[in-house]
Order: C-alpha cells, then sequence, then structure tokens
C-alpha cells in the first residue's frame, strides 16, 4: 500500500505515468466516471482549505466515489483531543482512501505509520503539500507540452511559500530547468533550498528583486501571495504584501506563449485585468488540479480502468 | 612522591569506552539510560591522553546484549568501543552513524506534530551521512546540534 506525503515520492517514471493517466481522464473523463464506484474517500481537514478539500473530493465524485469526512479541527473529535493515530484507525474502517490537511508539520506521516488506507498529504503546516506540485507539474506538462528546457520564474514570498520549495524540489529532476527568483530581500528562497537543492544539482538560477527586468526571459511565472499568517507584525506585512503586482503592463513584456501560474488564492499580487489574458493559466491550474487528484486516487487505490 | 593514579578496578563482562571527549561523558550516562539500570558504571573525567589532552572514560559492568550502543555513533563517532567477555577485550567497535534514532533527541520544531501529541516517538533519520545531518522524521526539521 502506498501513501503520497512528499512530491518526491514518485519517481520520474511513476510521476509520469501519473501524469499520463491524469491526461487520459482529461481526454476521457466518462471512461472513468464509475472507476471508483463503491469506495469511499475521507477529508479529514483539520484546519480549512476550501480548494484542496473541493478538489480531492470532486475528484472522487467525478470516478462516482462518495465522500465523507470533516473540514475543521472543531467539528472533529480532535476537539476531544483524540490523536492522530486514533482518528486513522477509526477512519480506516469507514473509507477506502483519505486525504488529511493539519495545521502542524508531519501529521500525516504520523496517519499512514497507522493506517490501513492509503493517506494522501493535503497540506501539513509549512512542510509539504504534494497535490499542489502534482497540480503544477500537470498543468506546466500539458500546456508547456514538456517539463525540462524551461526557464522559470518564481515570483513573490519565496521564504516561506512551501509550493515553490515542492515545486523546485521536483522540477531539478528534469533536463535543463533554470529558475529566476523574484523576490524582496527579506522574502528570498532560504539558504538550504539554493545551497542543498540548486547548487547540488547544478541547476542555474539568479535572483532578482525587479520583476519587469525578468520577464522578457521566462517561459513560465509561477506567482505567489504574501501570507499575513506567516509574519509576525503587521508592519512588515503591510510592507511587503503589495511588493509585485502583475499587470497587462508588465505581461506586454513577456514571451508570447509565456504562462502565468499561481497556486491561488490570490489577493492583489495578480491584477484581475491580466485573468483575460490567454497566458493566464491560474484557472486552468484549478481544472487539472481535480483530474490530477483523480488520477491519484486511482493509482493509489490501484485500480485500472 | 606522590601518587597521582586513579585506580579504576577492570571488568569482567560489560563496555568500556574509551576517547569520550572530555566532559561527555555524563551525557553519555544519559542517553544510554544507565541511570535506569542496576549495573555497576564507572565514570573517569579528564583522563591524561596523548591524542586528545584530556578524555573522559566509562566502564560500564553488565550483559554485552542490554545497551543500544549504536545511539554512540550519533553523539560521537570518535568513541572506542571494547567489549568484554570473560576478562577480555573481545571485540574493538568501529562507530558509524545510525541510519535512524529514537526517543534520543526531541524535535524542538514548535510546528512539528509531535509538539502537541505527547505519546509519539521522537524519531530522526539521517539524510546526509556527509554532513552529518539528522532530520525528524515527521516534520523533516534539521537537527541543530549547536542548540541542542
Amino acid at each position: 500500500m502506498r501513501h503520497l506525503m512528499s512530491p518526491l515520492d514518485f519517481t520520474v517514471e511513476e510521476l509520469d505515468k501519473l501524469l499520463d493517466l491524469a491526461n487520459d481522464i482529461e481526454a476521457h473523463p466518462d471512461k472513468y466516471a464509475h472507476a471508483c464506484d463503491g469506495k469511499k474517500l475521507a477529508t479529514l481537514f483539520y484546519e480549512p482549505s476550501t480548494r484542496t478539500r473541493l478538489s480531492h473530493e470532486a475528484a472522487m465524485l467525478n470516478l462516482g466515489g462518495s465522500i465523507l469526512g470533516f473540514s475543521s479541527a472543531d467539528s472533529s473529535s480532535a476537539a476531544k483531543g483524540e490523536s492522530v493515530s486514533d482518528t486513522i484507525r477509526m477512519v480506516s474502517c469507514y473509507a477506502d482512501i483519505c486525504a488529511m490537511r493539519h495545521p502542524k508539520e508531519g501529521a500525516p506521516m504520523v496517519a499512514c505509520r497507522h493506517s490501513s488506507i492509503p493517506v494522501i498529504n493535503a497540506g501539513d503546516g509549512g512542510h509539504q503539500h504534494p497535490t499542489q506540485t502534482l497540480t503544477d507539474l500537470l498543468t506546466i506538462r500539458s500546456l508547456k507540452g514538456r517539463l525540462g528546457n524551461l526557464t522559470i520564474g518564481l515570483c513573490g514570498d519565496l521564504k516561506f511559500g512551501r509550493t515553490v520549495h515542492s515545486l523546485i524540489h521536483a522540477l531539478v529532476r528534469y533536463e535543463n530547468v533554470r529558475f529566476v527568483l523574484i523576490s524582496p530581500e527579506e522574502l528570498r528562497l532560504p539558504s538550504y533550498i539554493r545551497k542543498d537543492v540548486l547548487d547540488k544539482n547544478n541547476i542555474p538560477y539568479k535572483e532578482v528583486i525587479n520583476l519587469e527586468e525578468a520577464m522578457p526571459e521566462l517561459d513560465l511565472l509561477y506567482m505567489t501571495r504574501v501570507q499575513k499568517e506567516r509574519f509576525f507584525n503587521e508592519e512588515d506585512y503591510v510592507r511587503m504584501k503589495d511588493f509585485y503586482i502583475l499587470d497587462a503592463a508588465k505581461m506586454s513584456l513577456a514571451k508570447e506563449d509565456m504562462l502565468v501560474l499561481h497556486p491561488l488564492p490570490r489577493v492583489n499580487e495578480i491584477s484581475v485585468e491580466v485573468d483575460k489574458d490567454p497566458r493566464a493559466a491560474y484557472f486552468k491550474q484549478v481544472q487539472y488540479g481535480v483530474y490530477v487528484r483523480m488520477a491519484l486516487i486511482l493509482t493509489l487505490l490501484e485500480i485500472e480502468v | 612522591m606522590e601518587n597521582n593514579t586513579l585506580n579504576v578496578s577492570s571488568i569482567s563482562e560489560g563496555f568500556v569506552l574509551d576517547h569520550i571527549q572530555a566532559g561527555k561523558s555524563m551525557d553519555i550516562y544519559h542517553y544510554l539510560r544507565l541511570d535506569k539500570l542496576d549495573c555497576c558504571v564507572a565514570i573517569i573525567k579528564n583522563a591524561r591522553s596523548n591524542k586528545m589532552g584530556k578524555k573522559d572514560i566509562m566502564k560500564i559492568e553488565c550483559p554485552i546484549d542490554i545497551i543500544d550502543l549504536d545511539i554512540l555513533g550519533f553523539i560521537d563517532h570518535n568513541i572506542t568501543i571494547n567489549i568484554i567477555q570473560n576478562d577480555k577485550v573481545v571485540e574493538k567497535k568501529r562507530l558509524e552513524l545510525p541510519k535512524e534514532i529514537t526517543n534520543v533527541i526531541k524535535c524542538k520544531n514548535p510546528r512539528c506534530i509531535t509538539s502537541i501529541e505527547q505519546e509519539l516517538e521522537h524519531v530522526f533519520v539521517l539524510t546526509d551521512p556527509e554532513k552529518e545531518v539528522y532530520r525528524c522524521k515527521y516534520c523533516e526539521e534539521k537537527y541543530d546540534r549547536k542548540n541542542h
């Protein structure tokens, strides 16, 4: 039995297979409409997350399965002090697979050690969010046709943004990838990722503060939100939150086939006028998130169609 | 002439831990949970050493299968372990970094699940043998020797 804890749990070959399956689901949704008849997905969300929970639930419903679960710790037995390991033992009796989001890092790892059903890490604090990375990879591969030979701009909060960290880990496994790291000085990519991941794999990268300057060379721009909850004081947050605003003027500097991705929700960092631009791929990304989670559920349940 | 030699009698079965960094023997005493064992332990602090200047030595008299010494590799892999049986050194053990250590060090990441679920084992995994990096199995926080 397999679980998904980190985006690197899959080898490049396994990942290719998963993304192929997701693309087949996209092309032939009817073929998969009853693949999970009689199966149940439990969504154990100890903290609210509209998109990730709904995306997992939509994925299971699209496959003909059913869903059950809770959407905050207050409405679960965690409020009574039940441990993650006890909860997962109980849920293993009710469902065939589960997706867990927890504010504490490593909680899904605890769950998978006591679970008799596959556990999907749907985000654990600032640690991992592997299904977002799978979503990003599927979006890039589907819309660019490749995961290698890309110049990728990562913009915004590169210090605390776990989606950015996971994406870097995943993309360095492909050939001829280079990064342009666009952030204010205070939100630079942590040195352990620069040294242990980029330098170690001889991945070319440069760090810049100015977004306009970076735009012309990018094949892909991955925008992130500056998250209020990561700051200890309001003043720093206010200073940082509108540091980057992607608008039509900046888009005019970009290649015609550049893509803009964002893990969402966005606040001010992408102006709504960009939504109309065909290069804005962040809402398509949401749709790919459902396909990749469908492929993931089928893979972890070992269901072949 | 004044006699500066301290005599600690030999042991018939157990371990002699030599080349312990001076002053670290009490840490090892606790890591090995020797306080929980009903056995004879001699701790020699600041013994003279040609190689190290000064060093600590420990003699532990006990059946050789009741202590897990792998953890010493994590604490200091320069320690020499002499295994004694029938009054003789039967093996000199070289220490290696253990791949996984359980309940020896604690994860100090306040965001780690171990910070709220007290009954969980604290497991650290060796992720970079070259740099001797251990990470929490759950949250992957790096264990920082300097701050512990």
